[in-house]
């Protein structure tokens, strides 16, 4: 099955770097500006400036060169910031645009008795409402999401989840859901319009990623009440300096303050935060999610507790066959070869499973023999089988049936390897041939390769992982032993699932899950993040808060990582804007008072060339430093998941105290370059 | 050189040493286990109609808290503007002047103490005593109270209420302050300070002259202006005064009780959110920035003024302003211990600190008196910074920012960037209206950097609530009674109603039990973290105007040049 929608879409992608160019001019627009209150704020000072060095100019003053370099630098600031947001949002409507392509532009059909088919009237897509009855036929494309009340068909939901097999929908079950923007492939379908123009899937995956209307997330928000926080205390140092500095008989010219203004005001995460929200819905609809909320994104991150469904999460959905286990005095291949026979005709899983084993370990022949019949499974006979056309038969099933079915008690031989699958939380299937007993097939659920080590990693992050399962304890406890989860829940009831999840909030953990059946819905409700599959009802997917458009349970891990690496993101960046400061005051500081105090020169421990040189550079550094910056906030820090106080060092380690080094170095660099061009 | 350090280390034991238990006696008061004056506890509140035990919610607390401050203001104003008309004032003393007035009401009931008037050439002894050393004791027992609510907010489950003001302020006297105080004030006695309602003394000197000693009622006045963090002293000179600090033991003791309360309440607090080990980091913090800035005035005072080396013995160091019994040791332990603990008593003349001594007592308060700081508050001031800690951290390691298993959200958040602005106001906006009127530079005794020193020494104890000042500022005048008097009040409630939210809100959420991916708040990362975060933030705010007064001072020092 092939990805369509999941392709990279590189760092640089021109096509994207140029259009953001431009949108960087037109985000220039103060309505989108004051959204951000550290850029808006840049760019009231560059206006300042822009009149402050106009005036300078005019008036054929000293520092005309310098001040009109400072004020563009201080546009440049405000530009790269929009230009950061641009990109971030050129990515992700990159990848919208692609879903919306696919958005129906035909009429709907809706019927004006939902009981007869053949009468339809044509409506445009925006005057279709919600409960609304259309028809689907062959060929069409889906106009919106639906909930299915008749029919059955086969659906290429490709544009959606990348997977190229159509799927079935049907009515009722838990198939029951059609994602505008699909294609019908077969047949025809009847659906119930369940989602108003504007708030489907499609719509609410396009507003994530597009910064206009992206809702700020609560840490976004609590993060930029404190970066405006520090910007006002930065406002009471600047403008007070004046006065300070007139005690000493220094005058300090506006434009240098404007220019300290904005070096300590933290411009970087400011002129990033958005971007780096952008990109981290991005990287979750990259990676085939939608969340109906960037709060969802955020409490994935915080999440202590994850409920998985032992079945295709963390076992193949399938038991299967693991080892012929013969009663004494019955050889292995015999055994082998009767189960093989009986589950020749056998389509379930676990009958293929019996064949493959036989095939695999004794070779045996898979050519279908001739006067066999098969007796298939049913729940008054509760076993299985076959036929020959001598007379004779064999026949699988639990071990109470089979014992019904030879009228005989248990055996010792044959109840200790009963006993000994069921302990280890395999299914004991008893091979019975002509009445005799040969002994027993150990089906066994196995457990997906590498989920053993995804579980230590979430420990190692302190998030506790929970199997649900409807395996009686005995068998959940040995396959929770095997895949190493931290806890189970056995003989599972959405009741029981609803009550687990209460439990845990209640002790203040914070609960991930994920479902799909509309028994689910109560229990996706209920958990802060509740994950549901795109195949699931639509009452799972209206429960749940992301919905998981491949339909696969091990997902949740990865959302957990992105809303992890969103807010380390944010924290680093911010260290690391707020570690810049110091080695700003040591390049302004001695800039602005070395006149009046010669002394004050030890200050300037870079070394740099003049006054004007030492501001230009200052501000020069901090606009650049947003641009170098923008390839860590579309990608996100890297996350290794580790430990709160490992995790901690090492961001530390680089953000903070890298980011009060950068710049020692940035600025003199930039200094060394501006005193060569003699721009100063 | 030796012997001074181990005075230090002598010091740093004793203190710790008495710190603990007392810490654990206050959480144990302050939880209700003590009950030995529970009789005394009831007849003080029943009449009041305060049931023992009866939550507020954060803001009846608030506002108990504010309307006892205010009422405690007013009495205390009008005492003082008619001192005149009220007994027990033998000198006969006029009343004080309404700014004074005012600036003094406040100065007290915010537990600054800043004292813009001489205390024995001003006040009667009913004043002094019924006046100020009232506010000493429950400015103190306020500040205690704002303590341990936030502790009882940190770890409150889900509830919403944080205590009741009223009974954790009688505690905080009845079980703490007046003991300490009564078993401190008679050793004091015993050490020679006087106790007496007999206005002053007349001696003979040894050349002949007839010399006038005031006296008054010091010794008690003095056991709890160190033990409140109150720091006003009885006379001007404070506990440079022979009469309030008379010998080495005296010494020892004022410089110990000043900080035990305040380091105290880092034990207390451990307990009371049960986990110790929350409270070790907090004193580990301080500790840190303590020694640091001990070491940093004690070099400069040693090495002393370079422009003093023709007339002075460079050996001495700096003892410009110092008393000779107590030398640079005990003078620069005095500096950092008075301007850590927003106590504001001095032994020393701080105008007369080096430039670096200078810089670094100022610093001590611009962080927010946080280094143990006021009793209750320097606790609490010091966890608006794990606050903003604990957010970028919490940030950094992928999880929404919890401390003590609570969710940090915008509105705590908020509330502690609001207290970011206190400082910024008091001091540099206020000292720079200062200017801008002409006030300061009528007020300064000395011209050039020093001189903004002086003035920014003065706005910076005021809204730190610290109290001490650098003598050659003239404060009495209307234009700074005024102005100081705001910045004290902003200093004192800029903190406290957005902590005490803090509380509140906290109370109120869930409490989520410790993982591998919550961020461990009492490890070395963290203490370290949490003294980076203190110390940037305070740079930052500060070091523009820092550099164009003590910095360019010392620099100007070295370089030979005077103003």
């Amino acid at each position: 099955m092939t990805k369509s929608t999941t392709a990279e879409i590189s760092l640089f992608e021109p096509r994207i770097l140029r259009a953001a160019a431009i949108q960087a001019f037109a985000k220039l627009d103060p309505r989108g500006l004051v959204r951000n209150p550290v850029i808006f704020v840049t760019a009231l000072v560059s206006v300042l400036a822009t009149i402050l060095a106009a005036r300078e100019v005019a008036t054929v003053g000293p520092n005309g060169f310098i001040a009109v370099q400072i004020a563009l630098w201080l546009w440049f600031t405000v530009l790269f910031a929009n230009f950061a947001e641009a990109v971030a949002e050129g990515r992700g409507k990159a990848r919208a645009d692609a879903f919306r392509a696919t958005k129906a532009s035909a009429l709907a059909k809706v019927l004006v008795e939902p009981a007869r088919r053949d009468v339809w009237q044509g409506k445009s897509l925006d005057d279709v409402v919600v409960d609304d009855i259309i028809l689907v036929e062959a060929g069409d494309t889906i106009p919106t999401d639906g909930e299915v009340i008749d029919g059955v068909a086969s659906v290429d939901e490709s544009a959606i989840t990348g997977e190229s097999a159509p799927v079935i929908r049907e009515s009722g079950g838990d198939r029951s859901s059609v994602t505008g923007g699909t294609r019908l492939v077969s047949d025809w379908l009847v659906v119930r319009v369940t989602a108003r123009q504007g708030e489907t899937f499609l719509d609410r995956m396009i507003s994530l990623v597009e910064g206009a209307k992206r809702q700020k997330t609560p840490n976004e928000i609590a993060l930029d009440i404190l970066l405006a926080g520090l910007t006002l205390v930065f406002l009471f140092v600047v403008v007070t300096l004046p006065v300070f500095a007139s005690w000493s008989s220094t005058e300090i010219p506006v434009i240098y303050l404007a220019a300290l203004f904005i070096t300590l005001i933290p411009t970087t995460i400011g002129g990033l935060l958005s971007a780096i929200g952008i990109a981290g819905m991005d990287r979750l609809v990259k990676a085939n999610v939608i969340a109906k909320s960037g709060r969802a994104v955020e409490a994935a991150g915080d999440i202590d507790v994850l409920l998985l469904d032992k079945t295709g999460t963390i076992t193949f959905g399938n038991r299967m066959a693991d080892a012929f286990e013969p009663v004494p005095g019955v050889s292995e291949r015999d055994l082998a070869e009767a189960a093989f026979l009986a589950s020749l005709a056998d389509d379930t899983p676990e009958g293929k499973s019996i064949v493959d084993l036989g095939v695999r370990k004794f070779g045996l022949s898979q050519q279908a023999r001739v006067g066999m019949t098969f007796v298939p499974f049913t729940a008054q006979t509760r076993m299985s089988g076959v036929d020959f056309a001598d007379g004779s038969s064999i026949r699988k099933g639990a071990s109470d049936t089979m014992l019904r079915l030879v009228g005989g008690a248990m055996d010792m031989a044959l109840d200790a390897i009963v006993r000994k699958i069921a302990m280890s939380g395999g299914t004991p299937l008893v091979v019975a041939r002509d009445g005799r007993i040969l002994g027993v097939v150990h089906l066994k659920d196995i457990v997906k390769p590498g989920i053993r080590e995804r579980f230590a990693e979430l420990r190692r992050m302190g998030i506790r992982t929970v199997m649900i399962t409807g395996d009686n304890p005995l068998t959940a406890a040995a396959i929770a032993a095997e895949a190493g989860v931290d806890d189970f829940l056995a003989e599972a009831t959405p009741e029981k699932k609803l009550e687990l999840i209460r439990k845990e909030q209640a002790e203040g953990r914070l609960v991930a899950m994920c479902g799909d059946g509309s028994n689910d819905a109560p229990a996706l409700a209920q958990a802060d993040v509740g994950v549901a599959m795109n195949s699931g009802t639509p009452a799972a997917k209206e429960a749940g808060n992301l919905i998981d458009l491949d339909s696969d349970p091990t997902k949740l891990i990865e959302i957990v990582l992105v809303g992890k690496q969103l807010l380390i993101s944010r924290g680093a960046l911010t260290t690391f804007s707020i570690a810049n400061d110091v080695a700003k005051y040591f390049a302004i500081l001695p800039a602005l008072f070395v006149t009046a105090y010669p002394g004050l020169g030890v200050l300037d421990v870079m070394g740099l060339g003049t006054s004007q040189s030492a501001i230009l550079s200052a501000i020069i550094f901090n606009a650049l430093v947003i641009v170098a910056l923008i390839p860590i906030a579309l990608k996100g820090v890297r996350y290794v998941p580790s430990s709160a106080s490992a995790l901690l060092s090492r961001n530390l380690a680089i953000y903070g105290i890298g980011g009060l080094i950068a710049p020692f170095i940035g600025i003199k660099l930039i200094d060394i370059i501006v005193d060569l061009l003699r721009l100063a | 050189m030796t012997s001074d350090l181990i005075q230090a280390a002598l010091y740093v034991g004793l203190l710790v040493a008495a710190a603990i238990p007392l810490g654990l006696y206050m959480a144990r008061v302050f939880t209700g286990d003590m009950t030995f004056l529970a009789p005394v506890e009831r007849a003080i509140l029943a009449p009041a109609g305060v049931r023992a035990g009866e939550g507020q919610h954060w803001t009846r607390y608030a506002l108990s808290l504010i309307a006892f401050n205010a009422a405690g203001f007013l009495v205390l104003f009008l005492i003082l503007r008619f001192q005149h008309l009220l007994p027990l004032n033998p000198q006969g003393f006029d009343g004080v002047p309404a700014h004074l007035a005012f600036n003094t009401a406040i100065s007290f009931v915010t537990n600054t103490n800043w004292q813009s008037y001489g205390g024995e050439t001003t006040l009667s002894h009913l004043s002094q005593m019924a006046g100020l050393t009232t506010q000493n004791f429950v400015s103190a027992a306020s500040g205690m109270a704002v303590a341990v609510a936030v502790a009882r907010g940190l770890s409150g489950r889900q509830v919403r209420t944080i205590g009741n003001f009223w009974s954790d302020m009688v505690r905080a006297v009845l079980y703490v302050l007046l003991p300490i105080s009564i078993v401190l004030a008679v050793v004091l006695i015993a050490q020679g300070t006087p106790q007496t309602l007999a206005a002053s003394a007349t001696a003979t000197t040894v050349e002949g002259a007839q010399q006038t000693l005031a006296l008054g009622p010091v010794a008690s006045q003095v056991a709890i202006k160190q033990l409140g963090t109150n720091g006003g002293g009885f006379f001007n000179v404070n506990s440079a005064h022979p009469f309030e600090n008379p010998t080495a033991i005296s010494n020892l003791l004022s410089v110990l009780a000043i900080l035990v309360i305040p380091v105290a309440f880092c034990f207390t607090y451990g307990r009371m959110v049960g986990d110790r080990r929350q409270g070790v980091a907090l004193f580990a913090a301080m500790g840190i920035m303590f020694v640091t800035a001990f070491a940093a005035v004690y070099a400069a005072e040693r090495l002393g003024n370079p422009l003093h080396a023709a007339f002075a013995d460079p050996a001495a160091g700096n003892m410009e302003g110092k008393e000779v019994r107590f030398g640079v040791v005990n003078s620069a332990l005095w500096a950092v211990v008075t301007t850590a603990a927003s106590n504001g008593s001095v032994n020393a003349m701080h105008d007369s600190l080096t430039p670096l001594g200078g810089l670094v007592a100022m610093l001590n308060m611009q962080l927010g008196e946080i280094i143990y700081g006021g009793v209750g508050v320097g606790l609490t001031g010091m966890l608006l910074f794990v606050i903003l800690t604990v957010f970028l951290a919490g940030l950094m390691v992928g999880r929404t920012p919890e401390y003590l298993g609570k969710k940090i959200e915008a509105r705590e958040v908020k509330l502690a960037a609001l207290t970011l602005m206190v400082m910024p106001i008091g001091v540099l906006s206020f000292a720079a209206l200062a200017i801008v009127a002409g006030a300061a530079q009528s007020s300064v005794q000395d011209a050039g950097p020093h001189g903004l020193s002086e003035l920014l020494y003065a706005y910076s104890s005021a809204t730190g609530n610290n109290g001490s000042a650098f003598a050659g500022f003239n404060a009495n005048v209307a234009w700074h009674n005024t102005f100081l008097g705001a910045a004290m009040m902003l200093g004192r409630f800029g903190y406290i109603i957005p902590i005490l939210a803090i509380a509140g809100s906290l109370a109120a959420k869930k409490t989520a039990p410790p993982s591998a991916g919550t961020f461990p708040t009492h490890g070395p990362v963290f203490v370290v973290l949490l003294v980076v975060t203190v110390l940037i933030v305070g740079a930052l705010t500060f070091l523009p105007v820092l550099a164009l007064g003590p910095i360019a001072e010392h620099v100007s020092m070295i370089a030979g040049r005077t103003f």
